[in-house]
């Protein structure tokens, strides 16, 4: 008992004089800063993704705390209701800044993309593009090693075993863009979300003539520029044989999607339009369900990709 | 046509493995290991046995439910910490012991760290010296070579030849020179001691084996034995050898009793646990020499090769930041 | 005897295929594509229209730069188009489309097989020449050869070394052409000697080719200033600043040109062309190349004009063997595997092999067991182990310290893991990100 006692207090006071005198260097050392940092630091998400374009969330406090209008500066993460408490602290209006998500503009799926070779390198898409074509024809398509899968820090993102492609979980994306750089082929866009999440978009980056993109991958955009001619708004443009769709200029209208010969241009998150053909156009809106479905291979994939 | 495969250059590889590398260490300490059961008989079978089963079924049981991986045992690195192990351990221990020390040497020394090549310190060692402060008696209590009939646990003990180099240099008494073993029994392994570490011969037939299939380079066991003869040297000339004992002879003996071959060839070699140049391991020798030196001749041990190992372990990270010599560069 | 001083590996050589096989010609196809891209640096510029009539030799494009090479028509026929092409790795590459219509060739190129000695041109006029005819390094690197013949200002070549090594396993094309055009080569490099105002020349031929060496000695004795160096048999002694190692035993420094130590380095491919260009007038439009591998019906040294699918040599040589698994262009330790062979022959293909499934996927790897076999083996004294992490790790700042762009793509460092780990996959990802770094600040300085 007595042994006890002794042990407790020996390292009892031990413990208080250590802290004491931690106290006091703190004390001492402490550098003056605006209390403002810290208090704008607290309500940023603290992911340090470098989203935001600063080196952390730290950095993006500092960089607000000086700033004269928000203008600019954003958290992908914490996106809007985040900025408004920053102003809040600051007395700065927040600058409302659209909300994006990431966007996989390829849909050479397995089916689409015939495989013309085995890739028996190193599970990266970057080692893979450096070398050559890639297992399909398409020198622009996804190589579906995963390297942004690995780079998402927020779990956005796997593979579907079904397609080869990466999946964006919209309700995890912050837009951070780690992706848009990981990807070696930039075929990851950061787009406006649209109202509901709806928006219309080209899944495809290929920029060879039609003929050859179209030997290459059923779904590629052949540049024939039948959705240019429908869109009324003049929110698709085409370049390099590959159409575009400006996001603030579509009005969701949804023609250019009829038109697509190729199948190409996917609309996102609408309700179904017919019941006749709910395959095509149901999937988009069901992503997140077999998203889910699939996970535990993709984390599989995403530790084989970080080995 | 069908889909060629596609991989970037080189697509020729030399046929190594890490299994092949392990198989050629553990043919190297075959002979030892023939020697020591000859000695030391069934202890020496039963401990090295439990100590390899013991080693391999903790890794096994560390990948299948801790770690979740399939298992690594058929690269053999489990084998062979096992038997390493085994070799640093007197003959008799008692298998409860031997298992602790393979539990210690898996887990604290190779598992903990993230499994085969993440370790810092030789796996082996840190069971062995784990068992050596937990267990120092039985640890010190190394049996007689007595041959092959020597029963396992009632094996009769003594103390080996380094603790009365030790004594006779301490207190100068040269009336513990008939204690020793003559050169030619150091030599051959006919003395007490750990139960590989004994047979000079053998160890530097299968370090020379190791040698000559390049599993290993000569910079670690040369320097190692070169430093640690030096200061065996330089003990001779200061005139702290009693009567009696010649500087050639204390040379000797220090280079053939203890674990000094065993390490020299075989623990410090350790890839994982070594540097990566040549300068770095040059280092590396010299500093385990003179360790080793240094407890032997004032350590509270009689022996000081497992410490002077683990401390230099310590200093690889350090080493490697010597690099090795690039194309182009002027020398020095 | 003589070899470099740093790391080094052993593979097998399994030249005995196609060794001493003599060289045939590829016949001529019927349609040909002729790649504007066949060297290091800008691509070539097309000087022909689309339905114009060119004949054998005749200039199809002109050099597009500094660094840049010429290519000249190998056949005699109507160009069809100026499009893109894909090569064997599916990248799009611009070509000229040719038909190929008989065998007419330029009046003024000698085809007699004469050997002709007499070389009273003065250096400039030789160097045009080369430049003229195209010529590129052909032992693999493609660089455009007259660059290397006019010394920036300031260094002076005081010995040209020819490479007759052939290190890479399987090809045996330097030999083969050593073996039937030995006394072309003399005057070859006699004829580069004079270019570069020099008087010493030496020939190193690894020992593993012993008629090679005798054959060499026998005509070097003829001629002055020229020496014959056997080296000792180990890999990538063929890399030029090994071979000046071995042969000279200067180290050419980091980052620095072999002119540096005061050699030149060329292939023996690149002097017989050299030799062609000058006393014959003939450009470069065709090359030896070897068609190689165990299950191959007809293995062998092929001279084929450039243009030529690479499909009509397979035939020649008997097919795409059952058991393919990979289609390597040039040897096995820096070649690149093709997924397709519809790829036309150009300067840069040296050789094709036929790697039977079986030896075409590589090893699961293991974790890294720090052996340091991979410090021992690298032939710059770099740190393959640690490069490769640093590579996984993105820490370009300490790859560049850690001398990442003396990196020569060799392969030591995987070929002799043990791991089976893919260092140099991780290490050349690596050097393009850190040489891209290195441009962006020197371009920022400017």
């Amino acid at each position: 008992m007595k042994l006890i006692l002794i042990s407790l207090l020996v390292l009892g006071l031990t413990g208080l004089a250590a802290a004491l005198l931690l106290y006091l260097i703190a004390q001492k050392f402490r550098v003056e800063e605006d209390p403002r940092i810290d208090q704008v630091q607290e309500v940023l998400p603290g992911a340090n993704c470098g989203g935001c374009g600063f080196a952390g969330c730290r950095a993006l406090a500092e960089a607000c705390v000086k700033a004269d209008t928000l203008d600019g500066l954003l958290c992908p993460v914490g996106g809007a209701p985040t900025m408004e408490k920053v102003g809040a602290i600051l007395g700065l209006a927040a600058v409302a800044a659209d909300p994006k998500v990431a966007v996989v503009r390829c849909n050479g799926t397995c089916e689409a993309r015939p495989r013309t070779s085995e890739y028996n390198g190193v599970r990266s898409c970057r080692i893979q593009h450096n070398l050559y074509v890639g297992e399909t024809a398409c020198p622009f398509g996804c190589l579906g090693c995963g390297d942004c899968v690995a780079a998402c820090q927020f779990g956005a993102l796997s593979m579907d075993p079904q397609t080869g492609l990466p999946v964006v979980d919209e309700e995890k994306c912050t837009a951070c863009g780690k992706c848009v750089k990981a990807c070696p082929r930039n075929i990851i866009e950061l787009r406006k979300k649209g109202p509901k999440g709806r928006r219309m978009v080209v899944l495809c980056v290929n920029k060879d003539k039609g003929a050859i993109a179209r030997k290459a991958c059923l779904s590629a955009c052949i540049g024939c520029g039948k959705c240019q001619k429908e869109c009324n708004f003049e929110a698709i443009t085409v370049d390099s044989n590959l159409a575009y769709i400006d996001p603030e200029k579509c009005r969701l209208c949804r023609k250019c999607e009829a038109a697509c010969p190729t199948g190409a241009i996917h609309s996102v998150n609408f309700p179904a339009r017919k019941p006749a053909e709910p395959a095509a156009e149901a999937k988009p809106a069901q992503e997140a369900k077999p998203a889910q479905d699939v996970k535990p291979a993709d984390t599989a994939q995403t530790q084989e990709a970080q080995a | 046509m069908k889909q060629l495969i596609v991989s970037p250059a080189p697509h020729a590889h030399s046929g190594d493995s890490v299994r092949k590398n392990m198989l050629l260490v553990i043919l190297a300490l075959l002979p030892a290991y023939v020697v020591s059961v000859v000695e030391f008989g069934w202890g020496a079978l039963i401990t090295a046995l439990i100590s390899v089963a013991a080693c391999m079924l903790f890794e096994w049981l560390i990948t299948r439910f801790m770690l979740k991986e399939p298992s690594h045992l058929d690269d053999l690195s489990a084998i062979l910490t096992g038997l390493l192990l085994a070799f640093n351990l007197p003959s008799n221990l008692p298998w409860w012991i031997v298992v602790i020390g393979a539990l210690a040497a898996m887990t604290l020394g190779k598992m903990s760290f993230g499994g085969l090549g993440q370790n810092l310190f030789n796996p082996a060692l840190v069971g062995r010296v784990f068992l050596l402060i937990s267990f120092p008696v039985q640890m010190t209590t190394w049996p007689r070579p007595l041959g092959f009939a020597t029963g396992y646990i009632d094996a009769e003990t003594g103390a080996t030849p380094l603790y009365y180099l030790k004594q006779m240099i301490k207190d100068g008494d040269s009336s513990l020179i008939s204690n020793l073993p003559s050169l030619t029994d150091a030599f051959l392994g006919a003395m007490g001691g750990s139960l590989g570490e004994v047979c000079a011969l053998a160890l530097i037939i299968g370090g020379i084996f190791l040698i000559c299939t390049r599993v290993i380079t000569w910079h670690i066991p040369v320097s190692i034995i070169l430093t640690a003869a030096l200061f065996a040297v330089v003990t001779g000339l200061v005139g702290a050898l009693p009567e009696g004992m010649s500087t050639c002879q204390y040379v000797l003996y220090t280079l053939l009793t203890g674990g000094m071959m065993l390490g020299a060839f075989f623990m410090a070699t350790d890839y994982v646990t070594s540097p990566m140049t040549g300068w770095g391991k040059i280092i590396f020798g010299i500093g385990i020499g003179l360790i080793v030196m240094v407890i032997r001749t004032w350590g509270a041990y009689p022996e000081g090769m497992s410490f002077a190992i683990l401390i230099m372990n310590a200093c690889v990270p350090l080493l490697n930041r010597i690099r090795p010599r690039r194309f182009g560069e002027k020398k020095k | 005897m003589n070899t470099f001083k740093i790391g080094g590996v052993h593979p097998h050589d399994n030249k005995q295929y196609s060794a001493h096989q003599p060289i045939t010609e590829c016949p001529l196809p019927k349609k040909a594509i002729i790649p504007l891209v066949q060297h290091i640096g800008a691509p070539a510029q097309a000087v022909v229209e689309k339905g114009q009539q060119v004949k054998v030799g005749e200039l199809l494009a002109k050099a597009g730069g500094f660094v840049s090479a010429n290519i000249h028509s190998p056949y005699s026929g109507t160009i069809t188009k100026i499009d893109t092409t894909i090569d064997a790795w599916g990248m799009k590459m611009p070509a000229i489309f040719m038909d190929v219509e008989g065998d007419e060739w330029l009046p003024e190129i000698d085809r007699t097989p004469d050997v002709i000695r007499e070389c009273r041109l003065e250096p400039k006029e030789i160097i045009d020449k080369v430049a003229a005819a195209g010529i590129v390094g052909l032992g693999g690197a493609c660089f455009p050869t007259q660059v290397k013949l006019l010394p920036p200002p300031g260094k002076k070549a005081e010995v040209l070394i020819v490479n007759g090594v052939e290190c890479e396993p399987y090809l045996t094309c330097d030999h083969q052409l050593m073996l039937e055009h030995g006394e072309e080569l003399m005057i070859g490099i006699q004829i580069l000697m004079r270019a570069l105002s020099i008087d010493r020349a030496i020939i190193g031929i690894e020992k593993n080719k012993p008629d090679a060496i005798a054959r060499m000695r026998e005509l070097a004795l003829k001629t002055i200033g020229v020496e014959v160096k056997p080296l000792k048999l180990k890999y990538p002694q063929g890399g030029e600043k090994q071979l000046i190692d071995a042969c000279i035993g200067r180290q050419v420094p980091s980052g620095a040109l072999p002119i540096e130590v005061g050699a030149v380095v060329d292939n023996v491919a690149t002097i017989y062309a050299v030799y062609e260009a000058v006393q014959k007038n003939k450009p470069l439009i065709s090359r030896v190349m070897t068609v190689t591998g165990a299950s191959v019906a007809r293995p062998g040294n092929y001279s084929v004009r450039f243009g030529t699918p690479l499909s009509e040599v397979i035939d020649l040589a008997g097919g795409i063997p059952e058991d393919t698994g990979k289609i390597i262009g040039g040897g096995p330790m820096m070649g690149r595997a093709m997924n397709n062979i519809d790829m036309p022959t150009n300067k840069r293909v040296s050789g094709l092999l036929f790697l039977p499934e079986s030896e075409s996927r590589r090893v699961e790897p293991e974790n890294c067991i720090r052996c340091a076999k991979c410090v021992t083996a690298c032939p710059m004294g770099l740190e393959p182990y640690l490069l490769s992490k640093q590579a996984q790790l993105q820490m370009w700042d300490e790859m560049e310290q850690h001398d990442v762009m003396d990196c020569i793509d060799c392969g030591c460092c995987l070929f002799t893991c043990p791991s089976h780990r893919p260092l140099l996959d991780y290490i050349r990802m690596g050097k393009a990100q850190v040489g891209g770094i290195i441009r962006a600040r020197q371009a920022a300085k400017k």
